[in-house]
């Protein structure tokens, strides 16, 4: 995992980057042209480079004077119709939330980076974690759909962000992109070829007529640009197809039925995992980020010993992939799940399994969890069986 | 003077007839306050589709959504962030924020000081009523001493803020206060600090009958507004020493008018001075 990938030998803007760095230039590429964010380790670099990188392509970048200001200045920037991201660490993004929750009620597209440190409260912010898993999910207060993207390496950071954009555009809806400390500050090669995310969807035709949460068949209503004459209200009461708040039940369940639908209505554009080896496998390793790269080579660690171990990798960790992680582990009897919390993931995959054995590997220690450690606990499985 | 404000200026043109009856209560005076403001708007001739409102929670929050234009209600406190966030993407937009005392003061009060050292250009219009009128009645950052309230039933014993000068001294290129009991000044001071290149912050001093009028035995709205004049020092008479004016009077009028450079220009100039550098 550690060389580069043959893959890239062929292409030509090869660039040696850190995975915030990764981030930086994937949102430009995506055409991200509005960053406000608040100093926090380990994400910070995001940050400065989009600060020097943002005015060169006519864009803004602001430090504003606190996480929750950043926050609802991408949102304000993004109601205004400029593709907009921010940055943070855990601490950051718990005071991100509520803002979150707004930009998802109101479905206003922005990209909120999360790299996890150790926690709880301010922990360990130079050493690594994965325990924002169910904060990236369920952070915000009452119900709500979300897209949490988990890239693992320094080339998918790029590519996950770009992605991460043209999700938030295509769906109208706040996109989390959850990676670790180690991908986030380790350096790799990667080619930076990848641009573009999708032109959000104005709003046309005559005012009169316009309702700006109406929507056709798949749930995500254009939006109205202001300046454009639509002149519509935004809020984060419950509103009607209107825009306007209201507590009529009718309207009110009307609503929110299609707002907690929408994602579940474009899975196929949203759903991404990686599978290896898992077709044979008597023990499939479900991992993301740096626990899955480690996770990677414990297969082959284990399968050099001739033993029958797979991996599941979850891209898209949120809307979960239930049914690919079931596909993958059909004929699996157990399936193991090494993630730095407590338990996070692991209570997913049990939901997912009910009846299935699902062990976990936890470390919280501040260090990363080692191939040779995943390896033993994948053969354990395998021989108690 | 007698001045027919309904004959120089109709209202309707401004509102969102859909919304009405509007929720305020009889007394309140944030709806002298809006129309104050969208007066100011008509004089100016702000084209209605390039004027956006954000607002936060509250009382003064819930007005943005009477005004015919780009309106966004959003979160307890924010809407200066938002607005800061809008403005800065949207520079050819006329951004204006709505907000209350508590709103803008208490869990709004780091994004405040920290618009006025900005210097975006944006106009923040915040309604001082005393109170935190949407939740029944609580305390708030600007409630007078001794006042009851529901979460004061021993009389405030926390001093109040003079958000003007707060403003003032966070850096604010344009202060302004006045009572709503002067319509045609509150709807010029209003014109300033639209017009006005940076951020301007105009204080109302609103009155919430109802509830916090009520709860202190202040009379009527009419009573309420006349007290409120009465305890004003208007612009014309700062520098009078003697009476009827006392040294606890409150400063009406413009406060504070600088030229800081805007912040938001600032920042493209200096982008593009890079740019041609490179």
């Amino acid at each position: 995992m550690n060389v580069i990938d043959p893959r890239l030998a062929s292409k030509g803007a090869l660039k040696l980057v850190s995975g915030n760095h990764a981030c930086a230039l994937g949102a430009i590429a995506a055409g991200c042209r509005f960053f406000a964010g608040y100093p926090i380790t380990p994400s910070s670099e995001v940050a400065e480079r989009l600060a020097k990188q943002l005015p060169e392509v006519d864009g803004v970048f602001v430090q504003m004077e606190d996480e929750i200001a950043s926050m609802a200045a991408v949102i304000g920037a993004s109601m205004g119709g400029v593709k907009a991201m921010t940055a943070t660490s855990g601490p950051g993004f718990s005071l991100k939330q509520e803002n979150l929750g707004y930009a998802a009620g109101a479905e206003i597209p922005c990209v909120v980076v999360n790299v996890m440190r150790g926690g709880p409260s301010t922990g360990m912010p130079t050493r690594p974690s994965q325990a924002d898993i169910m904060q990236a999910r369920w952070g915000s207060h009452g119900d709500y759909p979300i897209i949490v993207l988990a890239p693992a390496s320094v080339a998918e950071i790029y590519s996950e962000t770009i992605r991460a954009f043209d999700l938030a555009e295509r769906c109208r809806t706040p996109v989390v992109l959850l990676y670790d400390q180690v991908i986030a500050q380790l350096s790799e090669t990667v080619a930076l070829d990848g641009a573009g995310s999708a032109t959000r969807t104005w709003a046309s035709g005559p005012r009169a007529e316009f309702k700006p949460y109406a929507t056709g068949m798949n749930a995500i209503p254009a939006m109205p640009r202001p300046g454009d004459g639509y002149r519509t209200h935004t809020t984060g009461l419950t509103h009607s197809e209107s825009g306007f708040p209201t507590q009529n039940p009718e309207a009110v369940t009307r609503n929110l039925s299609r707002l907690f639908s929408k994602l579940e209505r474009h899975r196929e554009l949203i759903d991404s995992c990686e599978t290896l080896a898992c077709e044979d496998a008597d023990v499939v390793i479900a991992a993301i980020g740096i626990s899955a790269r480690a996770a990677r080579r414990a297969v082959e660690i284990c399968r050099a010993k001739g033993l029958r171990v797979g991996l599941f990798r979850p891209i898209t960790l949120w809307p979960f992939p239930e049914e690919q992680l079931r596909a993958a582990a059909m004929n699996a009897r157990a399936v193991l799940v090494p993630e730095m919390n407590t338990g996070q993931l692991r209570l997913e995959v049990e939901r997912v399994f009910g009846d299935k054995t699902v062990e976990g590997l936890h470390l919280f220690s501040g260090e990363a969890i080692v191939p040779a450690d995943i390896a033993i606990c994948a053969e354990e499985l395998t021989r108690g069986m | 003077m007698f001045i027919d404000t309904a004959a120089e200026f109709d209202v309707r043109a401004y509102l969102r007839p859909e919304m009405m009856p509007h929720f305020l209560c009889p007394g309140c005076g944030h709806g002298i306050a809006l129309r104050a403001l969208l007066w100011a708007i008509h004089d100016l001739k702000i084209d209605k589709d390039k004027l956006a409102v954000v607002s936060g929670i509250g009382c003064a929050g819930r007005l943005s959504a009477y005004i015919d234009a780009n309106t966004f209600h959003v979160t307890h406190g924010r809407p200066l962030a938002y607005a800061t966030g809008l403005a800065l993407a949207r520079p050819d937009l006329h951004v204006v924020v709505i907000t209350g005392d508590g709103d803008c003061l208490a869990i709004g009060g780091n994004h405040l000081i920290h618009a006025c050292r900005r210097n975006l250009k944006l106009t923040c219009l915040m309604l001082n009523n005393e109170v935190y009128g949407m939740t029944g009645g609580q305390v708030s950052p600007t409630t007078s001493e001794d006042r009851l309230t529901t979460t004061t039933p021993l009389g405030n014993q926390e001093p109040h803020f003079d958000a003007c000068a707060l403003a003032m001294a966070a850096g604010a290129g344009f202060v302004g206060r006045e009572v709503t009991h002067h319509v045609p000044k509150l709807k010029e001071l209003i014109k300033a600090g639209l017009a006005h290149p940076g951020f301007a912050f105009v204080e109302v001093l609103s009155d919430c009958t109802e509830i916090f009028g009520r709860k202190n035995d202040m009379g009527n709205s009419a009573e309420m507004v006349m007290r409120q004049k009465s305890g004003i020092r208007p612009s014309a008479y700062r520098d009078t020493v003697d009476t009827p004016f006392r040294p606890n009077h409150l400063p009406t009028g413009i406060l504070a008018k600088n030229d800081r450079p805007e912040y938001g220009a600032a920042y493209r100039r200096a982008a593009a001075a890079r740019k041609g550098a490179a």
